[in-house]
């Protein structure tokens, strides 16, 4: 490998460093006690606590999944902690009283100035003055009707909608990941459009990890009652520790007749460092039910993150008429290994998937799309269309593709396409001789690579994945 | 034969280079000067095309001594990128395919880029778009090239006339074309000969590299020089080209050996 590309792929994580605020911590290890204890800690009914024990008495039964292309130690979930709140503080009145380290937090991530504030915990409806756009965002929702807020503000605000979906999609026992979430889970979002509401602005939410070797258990569930729309986005950075941190989450999406959601993702959670010391592991259950007709689910997601990552956003297409999307870059760097794809079941009659997969691969990384397309014999006319490209920048890194395939109904179409392609020193060349500079060919070569996926993403999660891209390829580190 | 006294634009005075550690270039010395055209000839593997490879940079070539000056700078002191903002154009043999990039945003990123580094104004994307359109005129190409990927599924010619287009929207002060006749129809050669022809000012040079003479029909070149084992062993004028189309090379190569023993 030459040695600019060398130098370019080896930019260190601009995005680590620790939050020092003061969180209130259950003691390492997980029993039946600390499940009690997070479901007491939280306020929460009966039949929440009965589902968190009924997962954990499942989770005992099951051993951590072996399939998948990666390779590390085992977790020691006894050596985790799973309860961590920030201190319960009063709603905050003003920018003024957040916490300066929170703040410098935001001010490193980028997280937009109309986002600090909620994210912060300041009361929403005196955050800057007149135009408070966070106001304006709250005030639009209600407006008409839907519900954002957490999951566990759901379950007490709620508790009717949460029941009724919580565990529809991904059930306690789903797989090793998913049951532990269920039993653990400490908090997520909810978000409900009702009937025939098209939500009018797209709904974000930021995720962090804040405590050192506290697991991450968030819960996400999004319904979409019929005919209704929605576009959620989830953005993710962490904090660089050197001891592993697992995260485990699950979300759960369903639509209705007519309805359709499109969840969108990019992660940059801490990777590991240059020698694939430390980083977070990334097991998470995403899974949509395309439950009603002419339903759609649409999942974008740009990986760049985590030491190791595990990850099938699926759709489950049992309406009749069903449509499931899946456009995906996954980058992976140094020691990273990524094992991701999608998973669509086609049930319904004349359901349609499409699965376009972007794998970049650079340093002594190891990039794996694994995909299946299960077309039941109840799925008359279901069609799949499949897309997986690869791209290795450099010699030591590597690409893999499992696709499977299970077709029960003869009438079901198939296809699958996929590529792989290697920037090399003579693309780089290219661009060298006319004036333009490694870094930029790169970030050129890879966002072209990408446009598919990026086409798919909201405007400003477009601009932000290009920029993402181009920190952990290209660095601007001065 | 052409003005002694125009500015030097490339001056190269004992060359050598190695690839992958076989020395290729045993010392060349090349002078080439504003408003001249030369062209390089000789058989396969006399280091031609690495010549062209070590001047702009390419990074697996190893430059192991000699000097060479561009426009008075020490070339050497310039990355790849550099010496393209500075002025030097290599017209690629085997122009390499970048799917996903479009051809438009390719070229005017490149553009712009030297534009910069000359301190001039940089176009945004209308302004360039009438620019582009009017040097593809030149080249009698087909408008839909902008919207496609770099070189990606490019026939031979298209690939050839895009290096040109290049050249013509980079302005570069020294231009070195790399076998750019090769694998042209005859209709595709006076497209491009037409255009390099366009494009030379009493102000810039350029030095084609070539196997064949065909392509000196259409562009008249002031020296001629014939590369063998990595040395420049005969410069003449446009004649010698025509002498070599008829003779073949080894005559040259017998001389200059019968040369060396006389001199031993």
């Amino acid at each position: 490998m030459s040695t600019v590309l060398e130098n370019l792929v080896n930019q260190p994580y601009q995005h680590g460093f620790v939050t020092a605020i003061e969180a209130e911590t259950a003691p390492k290890g997980l029993n039946e006690d600390i499940i009690r204890l997070i479901s007491s800690k939280k306020g929460e009914p009966e039949w929440l606590l009965e589902f968190r024990l009924k997962a954990y008495q499942h989770w005992l039964t099951m051993t951590p999944p072996q399939w998948a292309n990666v390779q590390h130690t085992p977790v020691d979930f006894q050596a985790i902690t799973y309860y961590a709140a920030p201190k319960q503080k009063k709603k905050l009145k003003s920018m003024d009283e957040v916490d300066p380290e929170l703040l410098k937090t935001f001010e490193k991530l980028g997280v937009p100035m109309n986002e600090r504030a909620a994210l912060a915990g300041v009361a929403v409806d005196v955050i800057f003055d007149s135009v408070s756009v966070a106001t304006t965002y709250k005030q639009k929702l209600a407006d008409v009707g839907i519900i954002f807020c957490s999951i566990s503000e759901a379950v007490r605000e709620h508790p009717e909608l949460v029941r009724k979906y919580l565990g529809s999609v991904v059930p306690v026992g789903d797989n090793y990941y998913a049951a532990l979430n269920a039993a653990v889970f400490t908090d997520g979002s909810f978000c409900f459009i009702p009937k025939g509401v098209k939500c009018p602005m797209e709904l974000s939410t930021y995720f962090r990890i804040n405590t050192q070797d506290s697991g991450q258990f968030e819960r996400t569930l999004i319904v979409a009652e019929d005919g209704a729309s929605v576009s959620y986005l989830e953005g993710c950075t962490a904090p660089k520790f050197d001891t592993n941190q697992l995260h485990a989450a699950v979300v759960e999406l369903v639509a209705m007749d007519n309805a359709d959601i499109k969840y969108s993702t990019v992660q940059n959670w801490y990777a590991g460092d240059e020698k694939g010391v430390g980083g977070i592991y990334n097991f998470v259950t995403k899974r949509g039910l395309c439950r009603g007709v002419n339903s759609r689910i649409s999942w974008t997601q740009v990986e760049t993150g985590s030491a190791i990552t595990w990850k099938y956003p699926s759709c489950v297409l049992r309406g009749d008429n069903s449509v499931g999307e899946f456009y995906s870059v996954a980058l992976t760097n140094h020691y990273q290994q990524a094992d991701t794809g999608t998973k669509m079941v086609h049930i319904g009659k004349n359901t349609g998937s499409t699965i376009v997969s972007k794998g970049i691969s650079a340093g002594h990384s190891n990039n794996s799309y694994r995909g299946l397309v299960r077309i039941a014999p109840t799925a008359s006319g279901a069609r799949n269309y499949s897309q997986c490209d690869s791209m290795l920048i450099g010699q030591k890194c590597s690409a893999n593709t499992f696709p499977y395939i299970d077709v029960r109904n003869p009438s079901g179409t198939v296809e699958h396409e996929a590529t792989t392609s290697k920037i090399g020193e003579d693309q780089l060349f290219y661009f060298q001789s006319r004036g333009i500079g490694a870094e930029e060919a790169i970030s050129m070569i890879i966002n072209g690579f990408c446009k598919d996926v990026f086409q798919q993403l909201p405007m400003e999660f477009a601009v932000e994945a290009t920029k993402l891209l181009g920190l952990k390829l290209e660095g601007s580190v001065g | 034969m052409k003005n002694t006294n125009a500015k030097t634009l490339l001056e190269a005075r004992g060359l050598t280079a190695t690839v992958a550690g076989v020395e290729i270039l045993k010392g060349i010395n090349l002078t080439v000067r504003a408003g001249e055209v030369h062209a390089i000839m000789g058989p396969n593997g006399s280091g031609k095309s690495t010549l062209s490879k070590v001047l702009a940079g390419h990074p697996a070539y190893a430059v192991t001594g000699g000097k060479v000056l561009l426009d008075g700078a020490d070339l050497f002191a310039l990355s790849a990128e550099e010496r393209a903002r500075a002025g030097l154009f290599l017209g690629f043999q085997y122009p390499v395919e970048i799917p996903g990039v479009s051809n438009s945003g390719f070229l005017r990123l490149a553009y712009n880029t030297v534009q910069g580094a000359r301190g001039k104004d940089e176009l945004d994307p209308l302004e360039f778009d009438d620019y582009v359109r009017e040097k593809m005129k030149l080249l009698e190409m087909d408008e839909g090239f902008l919207d496609r990927s770099v070189n990606d599924g490019f026939s031979g010619g298209e690939k050839k006339r895009n290096e040109i287009l290049q050249m013509a929207i980079l302005e570069p002060k020294l231009a070195i074309l790399d076998e750019t006749d090769s694998g042209l129809d005859i209709d595709a050669l006076r497209i491009v000969a037409g255009g390099v022809n366009a494009l030379l000012t009493p102000d810039n040079a350029c030095v084609l590299v070539t196997h064949y003479q065909r392509l000196l029909n259409y562009i008249t070149p002031d020296y001629v020089h014939v590369m063998e084992s990595g040395r420049i062993i005969k410069t003449g004028g446009r004649e010698l080209a025509l002498e070599l189309e008829t003779r073949g090379y080894d005559w040259v190569v017998e001389e200059t050996r019968n040369a060396t023993e006389v001199s031993a």
